[in-house]
């Protein structure tokens, strides 16, 4: 595993946030992040919760080099992002976003071997980790390789994109309230799944939601973001115990809903 | 003499200057699919060569196709009498279809898509080449097609020039007050520019994708 090699796992952290800013280059210079200093141990599953424009994606992005810090550093295996070569980095890390991105040209079988095909893995290698992959996120791929992405129900679309996203194996996985624009039974059933796959798979993997459900089920540590600041962080348990504001917005969120014990 | 009789007795005449015209639009489009998708692949990345190559695109366009025959006649090298200066004009006709219809076919694709191409670690010019491109082919066709049309009618004033070409029948017919001789120009134009874009929507079918 080429990609493996070059990644090894450090003692220290995989991600990290050295007190970092990131503002868009117009003339008002706003600020979307600021302050941010965060430390992702290998093998955590850190939850980004904020409401819209939090400023959760900007963060997702900051570790994948889709965007550059302004102020500070974003290290990823001990590298700031600014010093990798961006095409290198980003092959060693997974991402998947709520619309899926699967190219529409594609099979889901092409799909789920573009990275191995960009890195030049050979055929018999690629078709087998393509039916590895799509075993992997529960789809029979006598069934389903062939097809295309418009043939393929909201939910499917899903598994092909976490399915490309883990196809050449890479550490880090990133992940953009993927299960977003599902039906809530879909949505229930992959996150189950995923929650599942994710502990066998030992990845460390940062996920986005506004939904507190979702990150109390999925997370080992829920960091909650508001205007673009980390205002607090904790575990799931923890959590819910927090005296914040912004906390218990998001708890009582939770409460109203009917159906829940209090 | 009714135009039917006088189309069927000159037969062999009509056929010789369809394949004229034929031979002039496909030189054409030839030469401006070779300009106008490379330069439309190009200016995606560029926003002041993108403002000057539409614009000029379009100037062109405006220009009408008389005149712009005429402009180009004393020109040297490209101009003169003939088929050459035929050639060059019909080339800029067909550019602007072609070009726009380029850049709007490589600009128009879901950002979700873009995005994950990139995230995905490919280079510019993977994402250029196997993505945007195969996923904007059936725009780029569709202006193929308008700009096919397009010179198939302007090919036949290429005639005044002296290209030849199914346009040699319209003027006679017009200097002589003879609807026949219209007719024998008019209609293998018409049923050409029809059979083009039969042919040409069956392939941007084939091709367009979700």
């Amino acid at each position: 595993m080429e990609m493996n090699t070059k990644i090894v796992s450090s003692a220290g952290n995989l991600i990290e946030f050295r007190d970092v800013a990131f503002h868009i280059n117009d003339i008002l210079a706003r600020m979307i992040v600021s302050g941010i200093s965060l430390e992702i141990p290998q093998g955590e599953t850190l939850v980004l919760l904020g409401r819209s424009g939090s400023g959760k994606t900007t963060l997702l992005k900051l570790i994948n080099g889709l965007l550059l810090p302004s102020k500070g550093e974003v290290l990823v295996q001990d590298r700031p992002t600014a010093d990798w070569d961006p095409i290198r980095l980003r092959r060693g890390i997974g991402y998947v976003i709520q619309e899926a991105g699967l190219f529409p040209h594609f099979t889901v079988a092409e799909n789920v071997a573009l990275v191995p095909t960009l890195e030049n893995w050979d055929a018999p290698r690629t078709a087998a980790r393509v039916q590895e992959m799509l075993h992997l996120v529960g789809l029979d791929p006598r069934e389903f390789a062939r097809r295309r992405p418009r043939e393929l129900s909201g939910g499917q679309r899903q598994r092909v994109g976490v399915a490309r996203a883990l196809a050449a194996d890479p550490p880090i996985l990133l992940m953009d309230e993927p299960f977003g624009a599902l039906d809530p039974v879909t949505r229930a059933e992959l996150q189950r799944e995923f929650c599942a796959l994710a502990r066998r798979l030992g990845k460390t993997i940062v996920f986005v939601t506004h939904d507190l459900r979702e990150a109390m089920l999925l997370a080992s540590r829920i960091v909650l973001l508001q205007a673009g600041r980390i205002v607090a962080s904790a575990t799931p348990g923890e959590f819910l115990r927090l005296d914040h504001p912004e906390v218990r917005a998001f708890t009582s969120s939770l409460s109203v809903s009917p159906g829940l014990p209090a | 003499m009714s135009p039917w009789t006088f189309i069927l007795e000159h037969r062999g005449e009509i056929l010789s200057a369809t394949l004229d015209h034929v031979t002039l639009v496909v030189i054409a489009m030839m030469i401006a699919i070779l300009i106008g998708v490379p330069l439309g692949m190009l200016i995606v990345q560029r926003p002041t060569l993108r403002t000057i190559a539409l614009g000029l695109a379009s100037i062109f366009q405006t220009i009408p196709s008389l005149a712009l025959f005429g402009f180009l006649i004393p020109i040297p090298f490209i101009g003169g009498i003939g088929k050459r200066t035929a050639i060059v004009a019909l080339v800029l006709y067909a550019l602007l279809p072609i070009l726009r219809n380029t850049f709007v076919g490589l600009t128009g694709i879901d950002p979700a898509v873009l995005e994950s191409a990139e995230a995905m670690g490919m280079t510019r010019s993977q994402i250029l080449f196997r993505v945007r491109f195969p996923l904007a082919l059936a725009v780029i066709l569709a202006g193929i097609r308008t700009a096919t049309i397009i010179t198939i009618g302007v090919a036949t004033i290429a005639a005044a020039i002296g290209a030849g070409g199914l346009g040699g029948f319209i003027f006679r017919g017009v200097a002589l007050v003879s609807d026949a001789l219209i007719l024998a120009g008019a209609i293998p134009a018409a049923l050409l520019a029809l059979f083009a874009d039969f042919l040409l929507g069956l392939l941007e079918r084939r091709l367009r994708i979700s």
